[in-house]
């Protein structure tokens, strides 16, 4: 603790390792700053942090200094109201107006401006500034990011961020004086997955959401409430925004342990579904006739007479809330519920899952694995199967390179010094995947091989690591170096990581994965594991007990049951057309969706379900960390929440859910893992000081008149029954416990940048501790047995490939891929393969060819992919309009059309029999497979 | 052996070309390399240290000092790096020019003097984008270096080896900052890095580097030759050795000469550059080049050394003056200056960015007889404000060096522009 003295004032505060603008801030002291961020913190660029700073009580003239550049010592004296800092900061924000084009009447950024703000905070009003100002021309850089240059206050942060916190290379500072600019060199679609941050990371109008502004609102006029990204398994927290029933952008929302101040594009993009025109507002009853819209209790009568008179099976899903798919388990029967996923995917989930549960290797959360110092990557392209795990990643690599630099004296705060005396120095990550990442730019060493052969390195490391773990039969010279190198590597970590995950669709991978990182944690060092999980509750819904489709498919197609509930989920995404048209074949289906998708339009009964934004409900990530989301805004028309839904279909004598606690005491009760669940958020009586918290702010305008087309009279604001949240601008205003936050603002506080007053420590925790609560940590005791089963290495075979699922964060997800500016940015139908692949096979690229997977097939066009394994070939996971395969497995590709060489013909030729194929991973150990590792090569050192 | 009153320019010969190695060796050249190599690099600090070399870049930092922050020994980060600084670009300077272009081998010599005394890896010479003489004496006196191993493997048989390379600037003011110049030769844009870590621990490419003008480095070798005591000897004052000064303006001989550190103004203005042209009058001079304070007739007997010239509040600076006479509009000069270095700006931090530009239109404006009284105003909040710590490096506080002097000694100047609406210097 140090003592200090502000204006006259005495704090004792927690200095260490934070300067002088950092301890201001979290005192509560206002002091204005632009080129400081809490993330990536100071470079002394903007000098708008100027404060007088005394030598002693004897000092009376003091000096200025830029408070973000220097430490707070014991007994400092400082003025933040000194005359001459007052006048200097205001003189900076006159500079910072000689070309500032003074438009906040139409700017984008008004009213949430940081500019706006700080302006005020200093006192400027007039500007002194009689000559013409310069002009910039600006940038179209695709559909995220709006730019308006001349609004620029050059305080650097923009390049700072996309540059050298988020590794992107298309963006930079150009020009000298007076006349710089930042964007591209170019216009164009900004490459990194991350750029959508740039539009708070700005501080001004530059750099603003584009999808906004095709339904532009004024933020002051939002609704918003604590929600949670439904588009990976990350689970980042999120604040949407509604105005007039439309949902108009998403921005993040802090939680210093998942996603800190930023998310990727998926999930800040992704929301449009939302307002899509294929949302489905009413249920529809089909029949012979064709569809036709019913009422809300015609409806019910309808599902109530379905519940009665059939044998129901319910279908639930890994994008759907836990209260959702535990209702439909409730009015189903939990022996009647069905996982909304394929066996394949069920089992590999379920694997990882109990990996964490079992092993003394922690599940980190994304803070965490910022702080990791050695890490191996096995099997994960994370960029597109957990986004923002790539930024983790990237400021984790820098972890050893910072603690060298430190030793030089060097302040952890001065951004840029660190990165000079870092220079291109990184930790040692190891990213061993079957195809070129977004990351491998950033590895110590790279490693290309197919699962199997992943899983063989991973269990080879775990041997190395410790000799107790199993041994990896027939191992080539080569592999086993490498494995003992990786094996070295990681030991030089403190805090060695192992990331995995759902990406290979290997379970073998994952408990490779696991062996090492529980090899490092029984060798004596504090070892996590991290997996990622496909969808936003693929790990919640996989603790529900319950089988998989694949089961329920055998339900219909044997009579045992002759009618199914579907919960959210397309199931033409999910299995391959044979098995969706055994269970759409039942008596009756009842889906309840957001969205008119196949499944939806096979159904005798579809019921109009909220979205994330207009329900409340609970998620689980990859963490294992429970979150809750919060109802935003009122949905039109009769959508209301699928657990609604559900909890109205039971009957009237055993109903005994009215809100969300109701549902989440039945779950606690029911499923003992989620015993903790209710008390993640406050529950709907919560009031602070006595009041709701208010979704809207205090700025809301137009109340009165929104609705006056309609009726003169105001009408009452909607009563939520889920949560402690008023659908007004009525409420306490005082600060609400993290879980309730509804958007951070303080008085003059009114941009993003007030979230400093919700925090002990600028870029700390949230004053009390980060919102959900982790349902997974390790079991004391005695180390878990290590994973066994070592996969056979894998062997190319003639006319086939080995065909894995490329994931892509603008394509894979099926929500995000409704918003055209992430539609845009999808992959079309691909297949890559290997060079040599190609000329065993005849093709060339570009060429149309049918990829056959068990009994379906896609047509796609050949893509070269010089590092894949040469057997193995790569197409894009969950693109819309394509038949789902079953992947990993077995393929042939074959050219479109007659002229296809004689390889392929044969491969096409050859019917491939679903079951027959084995899975790489699942191939047992055979004495006779070749040893090694075909596909695998060493990357640069 | 006589000793030698002007170590810097004695083998120079104005319109000649510079002595080639063999020359450069008969004249004793190579021979404070050789003495070095035989002493211990921290006896060569020591000396250089003892000398008190005082940075002749414009700043005045004492070598010596500097060199023995650098980390030595087994455990200190390799590679250690020289750069000399060759990017002069300070107005009315042209003092580096004349011992590149005249005696290239003395400004390598010293270079390397002084990386054996760090025990330096690398030396690169950062040149001015413009000096293309400079560039092409330099380079053919790095390859007769190597070809008689005064750089690379094992210079002359001692176990050090020093690689020499010649880095010439895309040309711009900042990359003669003492570390906007280290970002330029990593190929980043030249803008001034922070402190701590400090040059001599994390300099180029995060190692230990020493940042010297090439008039401190040609006077090392010869302090290892001819001993401190000898270069003591040179100096008027405290500060050692002889100093490059140079006089610009309408003054009757304008040029460079070396003379003993701490001569006067005045026997460098009337003594070696003759004195004001016919017809002209004195009314003032920016000691050491534009970034420094102006000087008027009751300063003309300081003496020109950096503890004498900051006793009167003005600064040494590189020792090159620049002379205004009373056929000048100081508005207009300081309009030039100032237009200067907005222009040179970096862009990084607000005060010089968006204030230097301010002030060169506002001079602009007043020069062209468009000023108001609030413009005087607007001059003195820059004055006060662009100074000190405010700004992240020395470009803008060195910019407000002339400008705030003039607004002192030539007030009335700017006042008449405004009251007139006019230049009084204009005719016509
Ligand atoms: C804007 C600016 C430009 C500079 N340009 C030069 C230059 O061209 N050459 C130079 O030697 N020093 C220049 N300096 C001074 C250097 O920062 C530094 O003090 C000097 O190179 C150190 O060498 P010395 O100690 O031998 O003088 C400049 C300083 C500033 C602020
Ligand atoms: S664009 Fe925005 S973030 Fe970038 S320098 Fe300008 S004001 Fe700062
Ligand atoms: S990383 Fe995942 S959870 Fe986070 S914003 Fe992106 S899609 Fe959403
Ligand atoms: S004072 Fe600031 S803007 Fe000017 S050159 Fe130095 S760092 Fe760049
Ligand atoms: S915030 Fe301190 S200088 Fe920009």
């Amino acid at each position: 603790m140090t003592t200090l003295h502000v204006d006259g004032k005495t704090y004792t505060a927690d200095t260490a390792g934070r300067n002088l603008l950092e301890v201001c801030l979290s005192l509560g002291l206002n002091v204005p700053y632009f080129c400081w961020h809490p993330a990536f913190r100071s470079v002394g660029a903007c000098r708008q942090c100027a404060v007088k700073v005394f030598k002693d009580e004897k000092d009376v003239r003091g000096r200025l200094e830029m408070a973000c550049l220097i430490p707070v010592t014991d007994g400092m004296r400082v003025a933040i109201d000194d005359p001459e800092a007052v006048a200097f900061r205001a003189k900076v924000i006159e500079w910072l107006m000689v070309n500032h084009p003074h438009d906040c009447p139409v700017c984008d950024e008004g009213g949430e401006c940081h500019l706006q703000d700080m302006t005020v905070m200093t006192g400027h009003v007039y500007r002194a500034y009689r000559f013409s100002k310069r002009t910039h021309r600006d940038q179209d850089l695709g559909p995220f990011v709006n730019m308006e240059m001349n609004r620029c206050i050059q305080c650097y942060r923009c390049v700072r961020f996309y540059r050298d916190y988020a590794g992107g290379r298309d963006f930079d500072v150009h020009g000298w004086h007076d006349h710089v600019t930042f964007g591209r060199h170019e216009d164009g679609i900004l490459e990194s997955p991350f750029s959508g941050n740039l539009v708070e990371v700005c501080p001004t109008g530059v750099f603003t959401d584009k999808s906004l502004k095709h339904h532009y609102t004024r933020k002051w006029d939002l609704q918003t409430a604590p929600s949670v990204c439904p588009h990976c398994g990350l689970g980042c927290n999120t604040f949407p925004g509604e105005r007039y029933g439309t949902l108009r952008r998403v921005m993040p929302r802090y939680n210093g342990e998942v996603n800190g101040y930023f998310l990727c594009d998926r999930g800040r993009y992704g929301y449009e579904f939302v307002n899509s025109r294929n949302r489905i507002r009413r249920p529809l009853q089909r029949d012979h006739t064709g569809p036709v819209e019913v009422s809300k209790e015609e409806a019910l009568a309808l599902a109530g007479t379905v519940l009665q008179s059939r044998k129901v099976i319910g279908i639930g899903s890994p994008r759907a809330s836990l209260e959702a798919n535990f209702a439909l388990r409730a009015l189903v029967g939990p022996d009647r519920f069905y996982h909304g996923v394929t066996d394949k995917e069920l089992r590999l989930v379920r694997t990882l899952s109990a990996l964490l549960k079992r092993g003394q290797a922690r599940t980190p959360s994304l803070r965490e694995v910022e702080s990791c110092d050695a890490i191996l990557i096995l099997g994960e392209d994370v960029t597109n199967t957990a986004p923002l795990l790539e930024l983790a990643l990237r400021q984790a690599v820098l972890q050893k390179p910072k603690a060298d630099a430190l030793k030089l004296g060097i302040y952890e705060w001065l951004d840029e010094c660190l990165r000079e005396a870092m220079q291109d120095q990184r930790g040692p990550m190891i990213v061993a995947t079957p195809d070129r990442t977004a990351l491998d730019s950033l590895a110590s060493r790279t490693v290309r091989a197919a699962p199997a052969d992943l899983a063989r390195l991973g269990f080879a490391v775990a041997h190395a690591l410790d000799p107790t773990a199993p041994p990896v039969p027939s191992l080539t010279p080569d592999t086993l170096a490498l494995a003992e190198g990786i094996a070295a590597a990681l030991r030089t970590g403190r805090r060695p990581l192992v990331v995995s995950g759902y990406g290979c669709g290997s379970e073998a991978v994952a408990e490779a994965a696991a062996n090492v990182a529980w090899a490092l944690c029984r060798t004596g060092s504090t070892a996590s594991l991290c997996f990622t999980v496909p969808e936003c509750n693929s790990m919640g819904t996989a603790m529900l007990p319950g089988e998989s489709l694949d089961a329920a498919v055998a339900e219909i197609s044997n009579g045992t049951a002759d009618a199914l509930i579907v919960l959210e989920n397309d199931l033409y995404r999910r299995a391959e057309s044979g098995s969706v048209e055994t269970l759409l074949g039942a008596r009756q289906v009842i889906v309840l969706d957001h969205l008119a998708h196949v499944t939806a339009s096979r159904a005798t009964l579809v019921l109009p379900a909220a979205t994330i934004a207009e329900g409340s409900g609970t998620f689980i990530n990859n963490e294992g960390r429970a979150q809750r989301s919060f109802q935003v805004f009122v949905p039109p028309d009769d959508i209301q929440a699928s657990w609604r839904w559900l909890a109205e279909l039971m009957p009237h004598s055993t109903r005994p859910w009215k809100g969300l606690d109701d549902v989440l005491a039945a779950l606690a009760d029911a499923v003992p893992a989620f015993k903790e669940i209710p008390d993640i958020a406050p529950s709907a009586d919560f009031r602070l000081t006595g009041q709701k918290v208010p979704r809207q702010s205090s700025r809301y305008s137009g109340r009165t008149a929104m609705t006056a087309d309609l009726s003169v009279q105001e009408p009452k604001p909607p009563v939520d029954l889920d949560a402690p949240f008023a659908f007004s601008m009525e409420g306490s205003r005082a600060h609400p416990p993290s879980s309730l936050i509804p958007r951070f603002w303080a008085p003059q506080w009114n941009s993003v940048q007030a979230v400093n007053k919700y925090q002990f420590k600028t870029g700390g925790a949230l004053r009390d501790g980060d919102p959900g609560r982790r349902l997974i940590e390790p079991p004391e005791g005695e180390p878990t047995p290590y994973s066994v089963s070592i996969p056979a290495a894998f062997v190319a075979r003639p006319y086939r490939c080995l065909v894995l699922p490329a994931w892509h964060i603008f394509g894979s997800d099926e929500l995000s891929l409704h918003s055209p500016g992430i539609a845009a940015r999808a992959p079309g139908p691909y297949v890559a393969l290997n060079p040599v692949d190609l000329g065993r096979l005849g093709l060339a690229e570009g060429q149309a060819v049918t990829l056959s997977v068990g009994v379906a097939s896609r047509v796609c066009s050949v893509i070269v992919a010089p590092d894949l394994p040469v057997g193995v070939a790569r197409t894009p996971a969950g693109l819309p309009g394509l038949p789902a395969l079953a992947l990993p497995a077995w393929g042939g590709i074959a050219a479109v059309g007659g002229h296809s060489p004689p390889a392929s013909q044969h491969a096409a030729g050859v019917p491939p029999v679903a079951g027959n194929e084995q899975d790489a991973h699942t191939a047992t150990e055979n004495t006779n497979a070749t040893s090694g590792s075909p596909g695998e090569r060493g990357g640069a050192p | 052996m006589p000793l030698i009153e002007r170590p810097l320019t004695q083998n120079i010969r104005p319109g000649q070309e510079p002595p080639d190695l063999r020359a450069y060796e008969r004249a004793g050249g190579y021979e404070g390399l050789r003495k070095a190599l035989t002493l211990d690099p921290k006896t060569v600090q020591d000396w250089v240290t003892r000398a008190n070399v005082m940075g002749r870049g414009g700043a005045g930092f004492p070598a010596g000092h500097k060199w023995a922050s650098v980390p030595m020994g087994p455990e200190a980060a390799r590679p250690k790096y020289v750069v000399v600084n060759a990017d002069e670009m300070e107005p009315g300077t042209m003092k580096d020019r004349l011992l590149m272009e005249g005696d290239p081998h003395q400004v390598i010599e010293g270079a390397l003097v002084c990386a054996y005394a760090i025990q330096a890896d690398v030396v690169y010479i950062f040149l001015r984008n413009e000096y293309k003489l400079s560039e092409q004496r330099l380079c053919k006196a790095i390859a007769e270096a190597y070809a008689s191993n005064y750089a690379g493997p094992k210079v002359l048989g001692s176990p050090w080896s020093v690689e020499l390379r010649l880095h010439t600037s895309a040309g711009r003011y900042m990359c003669g900052e003492k570390s906007g110049i280290l970002n330029a030769l990593e190929g980043k844009r030249a803008i001034p890095r922070a402190k701590p870590p400090r040059t001599a621990v994390s300099g180029l490419w995060g190692k230990p580097t020493v940042v010297n003008n090439v008039e401190t480095l040609a006077n090392v070798h010869h302090i290892i030759r001819h001993g401190w005591e000898w270069f003591r000897s040179l100096s008027h004052t405290e500060e050692g050795g002889t100093k490059l000064y140079g006089v610009s303006g309408p003054v009757n001989r304008p040029g460079v000469w070396e003379m003993p550190m701490g001569t006067t103004v005045r026997e460098i203005l009337e003594g070696c550059a003759g004195g004001m042209r016919p017809g002209h009058t004195f009314r003032g001079l920016l000691p050491g080049g534009a970034s420094t304070p102006f000087l008027t007739e009751e300063h003309l007997d300081t003496r020109m050394d950096f503890a004498s010239m900051h006793q009167i509040g003005s600064q040494l600076g590189t020792g090159t003056m620049i002379v205004m006479d009373d056929k000048t509009c100081p508005v207009g000069l300081l309009y030039g200056l100032e237009t200067f270095f907005a222009r040179e700006s970096c862009g990084w931090c607000t005060p010089c960015r968006e204030g230097l530009p301010w002030v060169a239109r506002t001079l602009e404006a007043i020069e062209a007889g468009h000023g108001k009284p609030e413009d005087m105003e607007v001059l003195d909040s820059h004055v006060k404000f662009l100074s000190g710590h405010n700004t992240f490096c020395e470009l803008a506080p060195g910019a407000m060096m002339p400008l705030k002097s003039a607004l002192k000694a030539f007030r009335a100047d700017f006042e008449r522009h405004i009251s007139e609406k006019r230049c009084p210097w204009r005719t016509g």
